[in-house]
């Protein structure tokens, strides 16, 4: 019973009250460089939880035969593969995205959340809670990024995944784009609000 | 001429965290004082003009397609560029263990302030992404990537510096809203700062 406890604060923490990127402030860069759209943003999401998941549970597995010494290089090597793999099939299906993301694919392997998550949690726990934890802090990575891009397509570009939403009668009425949420420093306000927001619901985060 | 344009377009107008926003992590974690910023800004940039030609020449004669033709005719068709990312990651992860075992033993006085950053930088994208730039941009020479490399990772420790003598007044001086103390603020201060470096786009020397 405590064991199926656990698992469940393990899956459902990093959604919110241990968010990796506003309260543990890992993955940022991604964050900022892909969520101008939707789209890339959700993509990229999913091949982060995928990542996390499976090199997580590949680490979890040869967790005792690490030595310590070289223990980065191992892991880097793990997920640098499961990175090219998921690269790869992002070219062979969905080849407008993987131009959109560009090294940002890439940069899945030095993306904090990973090996923040590899040296806290799966180098300790057993498979399948770290696939939970894995699973749960990719799902929590891409909330945010769905968040940001929402907000950023929306005012930017007035479309949501490609699709005009903002109704043409406020353009003929003198809306305008605002240009600046296109602007990758836009995605760090928005974050910044965001964090605002969560941290104002849940005072005890706040820094002295 | 090329050369120093594309090091002072790298510093500006290229630079690395407020055009591009690699390596926020570290630069998140660090910025806290601006001794410590220092330490770490430039270990970043003594690693991007070691890893930037290297990665540049296994790209040049391993990795891109037709690379390995200097090894016979037969070897022309082969393309090698879906390893890209695992190599670079492996240059970049054992020269990092290198540097640190040689600065080590050579300056024990360099290593106490710079040894403990060594390993956070194995996982700093702003070295990665240094490499898949280049690899994107077709660099010329390897001057070219010695370049670019001194110029990132100039443009990063100014980065670094900066905002941490920014972050040592807020925390003394003005009064943040609760929430926002702390990363919120830093967040904000570096969009500001981001949006500022937007002026320099399009500068040719």
């Amino acid at each position: 019973m405590s064991e199926k406890v656990t698992n469940k604060t393990v899956f459902f923490n990093p959604f919110s009250k241990n968010n990796p990127v506003i309260v543990q402030v890992l993955g940022i860069c991604s964050v900022l460089a892909v969520t101008a759209k939707l789209e890339p943003a959700i993509v990229m999401g999913l091949s982060v939880i995928a990542v996390l998941a499976f090199s997580n549970v590949i680490i979890s597995l040869i967790r005792s035969t690490i030595p310590t010494s070289i223990r980065i290089i191992v892991q880097l090597v793990v997920v640098a593969g499961l990175v090219i793999i998921v690269s790869e099939l992002l070219k062979a299906y969905a080849y407008e995205v993987s131009v959109q993301l560009s090294v940002f694919i890439g940069l899945i392997i030095t993306n904090c959340i990973l090996m923040g998550r590899l040296e806290a949690f799966a180098m300790a726990n057993r498979p399948w809670p770290s696939f939970l934890d894995g699973v749960g802090n990719g799902i929590g990575y891409t909330i945010i990024l769905i968040i940001v891009g929402f907000f950023r397509e929306l005012l930017g570009s007035g479309t949501l995944l490609g699709y005009q939403v903002v109704p043409q009668s406020f353009y003929e009425a003198g809306y305008v784009n605002n240009g600046l949420m296109i602007l990758p420093p836009m995605a760090l306000i928005v974050v910044a609000c965001i964090i605002w927001v969560h941290r104002s619901l849940h005072k005890e985060l706040q820094e002295p | 001429m090329e050369n120093l344009n594309i090091f002072i377009r790298s510093i500006f107008v290229d630079n690395m965290i407020f055009a591009y926003f690699l390596g926020m992590c570290s630069f998140l974690a660090v910025s806290k004082n601006v001794k410590t910023s220092f330490g770490l800004g430039v270990a970043v940039m003594f690693m991007l003009v070691i890893t930037l030609p290297i990665n540049y020449l296994l790209n040049t004669y391993v990795l891109q397609p037709g690379a390995l033709t200097w090894l016979g005719e037969e070897y022309a068709e082969v393309d090698l560029s879906f390893l890209s990312l695992i190599l670079f990651i492996a240059v970049i992860a054992s020269m990092t263990q290198l540097v640190e075992m040689v600065i080590e033993k050579t300056s024990p006085a360099l290593y106490s302030s710079l040894g403990i950053f060594l390993p956070l930088i194995a996982v700093n994208c702003a070295i990665l992404g240094g490499s898949l730039f280049m690899q994107q941009r077709e660099f010329e020479s390897v001057w070219t990537a010695v370049c670019a490399g001194g110029g990132w990772g100039l443009g990063w420790l100014m980065a670094i510096c900066a905002i941490a003598a920014i972050r040592e007044r807020i925390a003394s001086y003005s009064n943040v809203p609760g929430p926002l103390r702390g990363i919120g603020i830093t967040f904000i201060i570096t969009s500001l700062m981001g949006i500022a470096f937007m002026s320099f786009l399009g500068i040719k020397i």
